[in-house]
């Protein structure tokens, strides 16, 4: 009982990387565009949480930074896509290929580099339930931060004006730049703000959910996150819970492989790749389905 | 103010001069990179553009680099030419190295020398496999073959690592992940003992002017053309778009296959972990910096190989990360992708009134 305890946690642990970087993504995609560097966003994101990580030793810091890079890597995509009409899919290509380049370069000096152990905290009376207190309630406070960001982005969307608006540019960016709203700035705030999600997302993987850093860490979550979104039909709550399915995937091959269970590593370790596929498969196999919810602009661009 | 207004027609000229212009602002940024390390810019650029190609040994080098980067490189250019988004390359190429080795190792000091032939087809048919497993998921059942292609990447890894740490490891060395080293019979031949150049170059060189062919002198290049770049006008024509699907999905799995078979079989001469180095990437680079087109694919890939010898070569000689690689080649796609967008457009100065 206590491992499933505990194999919960760990899920909810690694599964909200996969949700914040998919929330960012969902942000972006419901404006319109498709941001496939969200990859090299993590990856850099990742690099520059760990570097402020060492220097300052403040967590905060740590994720703020990865943010920050998130945003300026995203606002040069944007600028591409959205003024430049750059193609989308190349564009996102060209920056998780950098990304993936870049941050192996500056951050060969951190490679040997540890943080040192990091706390969970508590929350008082909730975390001595019997079961449900080790599974759910004792996280780091971002994991937290998590789930109360799927549900403010949910009640941003579809609660309120500003959200309606995004919602509109996503679905018919003509429409309303007819109305007098300024799509392309709108777009741009839409990707950054996708871009400080998926740089907190990579922050947190280095400095708190596997506090190092080495080359490549993001091992294909950026991608994994960006199968999400369309896997919960772009709508917030279904990221979180998608997220979190992935991170149980993760976590129970590791546990699988930490028993010593008489399979190939391997196999273990492409459990969560082949997932993606697999779900991939089954949410695209009806096109209406996606056609009815992917915002209908996505990856077009907007010329007018 | 200036604006960016549409083009009536799109420019050639720009179409050709812009991978040059990428070029130069990449060299521009590498400048600005190298003083901010403080290095010598003028050192590391010759270690990036005179060092590759100083002699006939460095030319060796260099044409191990490209052919694979080139192979790739024109399966993609076919793949992207008909709007089929194929970024696992990489996995392809990586199912090539294990099919190739597949074959490689059952061989014995009787073989044929002719049993590299085997090895290569091995290589090809083993990227044709993984590529068809997209194409058939995108066929079949519409998934995205960008994240499926890209998601095949790291199950290949996973297979290769299977097979080197498993059933395919050398018993002999030393429990290192590595297949048993290929006997000559089943290496790609080399033109002279003191280079490393083998026939894998030749072949590369070959494909471009099969590439060229098929592409501006057959009915089905000409299919391939349309159906992919405008689907409904494709419909119109008669031409299946799935058709379209297939042929790239097999034709670049095959060429990422055959380079993966040729590293294994050539420079390499054994499966190891090491052998993926990221050419099923660089080379969707090399395919876009090439116009998508078989001669300029040739240049690019020689450029890009240029960058992959710069950036050993900076390690060893003037402590720089080699990872600067990767900086410069999304340095370069970046650029080439801003000065594309002149092809269809361009800039007018518009006095604000």
């Amino acid at each position: 009982m206590d491992s499933i305890a505990l194999l919960i946690a760990a899920s909810i642990g690694s599964g909200t990387a996969l949700a914040v970087a998919g929330l960012g993504l969902l942000i972006s995609e419901r404006s319109g565009v498709l941001n496939l560097g969200a990859e090299g966003m993590m990856l850099v994101a990742a690099v520059t949480g760990f570097a402020v990580a060492v220097h300052t030793h403040s967590t905060l810091l740590a994720l703020l930074g990865g943010a920050a890079a998130g945003v300026v890597l995203s606002a040069i995509f944007g600028v591409l896509v959205i003024w430049l009409h750059t193609n989308q899919y190349a564009t996102g290509l060209a920056l998780s290929l950098f990304g993936s380049g870049f941050s192996a370069f500056v951050g060969l000096p951190y490679v040997s580099e540890s943080l040192g152990e990091r706390k969970a905290s508590a929350i008082p009376a909730l975390s001595s339930i019997p079961f449900l207190g080790p599974a759910l309630f004792r996280q780091h406070p971002f994991v937290y931060f998590a789930v109360f960001a799927a549900f403010a982005i949910s009640y941003f969307l579809f609660k309120t004006k500003a959200g309606l608006v995004l919602r509109a540019i996503g679905e018919s960016p003509e429409s309303a730049h007819a109305l007098g709203y300024r799509v392309r700035g709108i777009r741009l705030l839409a990707v950054c703000t996708g871009g400080a999600f998926a740089g907190l997302a990579g922050a947190y993987i280095s400095v708190i959910h596997t506090p190092l850093w080495v080359e490549g860490m993001i091992a294909g979550k950026g991608w994994i996150a960006l199968s999400l979104t369309a896997f919960a039909t772009w709508r917030p709550l279904r990221v979180l819970l998608g997220a979190y399915l992935f991170g149980g995937v993760t976590m129970l091959q590791l546990h699988l492989q930490g028993e010593g269970v008489n399979v190939p590593v391997q196999l273990l370790t492409m459990l969560p790749y082949v997932a993606t596929i697999v779900v991939l498969v089954v949410i695209s196999r009806n096109p209406a389905w996606i056609r009815i919810n992917m915002p209908a602009s996505l990856g077009k661009p907007f010329t007018a | 103010m200036l604006k960016l207004e549409p083009r009536h027609d799109p420019s050639r000229v720009m179409t050709y001069l812009s991978p040059v212009i990428a070029l130069l602002a990449t060299v521009l940024l590498g400048v600005c990179l190298f003083l901010a390390l403080g290095k010598d810019p003028a050192r590391c650029l010759e270690m990036f553009f005179v060092a590759p190609v100083k002699d006939a040994r460095a030319l060796g080098e260099m044409s191990i680099k490209a052919t694979p980067l080139l192979l790739i490189g024109l399966g993609l250019s076919l793949c992207f030419r008909s709007s089929v988004w194929n970024i696992g390359a990489e996995g392809q190429f990586i199912l090539g190295t294990v099919f190739a080795s597949g074959v490689a190792i059952r061989a014995t000091e009787q073989s044929s020398p002719l049993m590299v032939v085997p090895v290569l087809l091995a290589g090809m048919a083993g990227g044709m496999l993984w590529g068809a497993i997209t194409a058939i998921l995108r066929d079949r059942f519409n998934a995205n073959e960008i994240l499926v292609s890209l998601m095949l990447v790291y199950v290949a890894e996973q297979v290769l690592g299977y097979l080197v740490y498993g059933p395919w490891k050398d018993p002999d060395g030393y429990n290192f992940p590595q297949t048993v080293t290929f006997l000559d019979a089943v290496r790609v031949p080399r033109f002279a003992p003191a280079s490393r150049a083998n026939a894998g170059t030749a072949l590369a060189l070959f494909a471009v002017g099969v590439f060229w062919v098929f592409l501006h002198r057959t009915h089905a290049g000409y299919r391939l053309l349309v159906s992919g770049m405008a689907p409904a006008a494709a419909r119109y024509a008669g031409f299946s778009a799935r058709s379209a699907l297939w042929t790239a999905f097999l034709v670049s799995g095959g060429m990422a296959g055959l380079a993966g078979a040729l590293e294994v079989a050539g420079p390499v001469g054994q499966l190891t972990t090491h052998v993926p180095l990221g050419y099923g990437f660089a080379a969707i680079i090399v395919a876009f910096v090439g116009r998508l087109n078989p001669i300029g694919v040739l240049f690019s890939a020689v450029l890009m190989s240029m960058f992959y010898i710069g950036g050993e070569l900076s390690q060893a000689r003037l402590g720089l990360p080699r990872s600067v690689t990767g900086v410069f080649q999304g340095l370069l796609l970046f650029a080439l992708l801003t000065c594309d967008t002149f092809i269809n457009y361009r800039l007018r100065w518009i006095s604000p009134s």
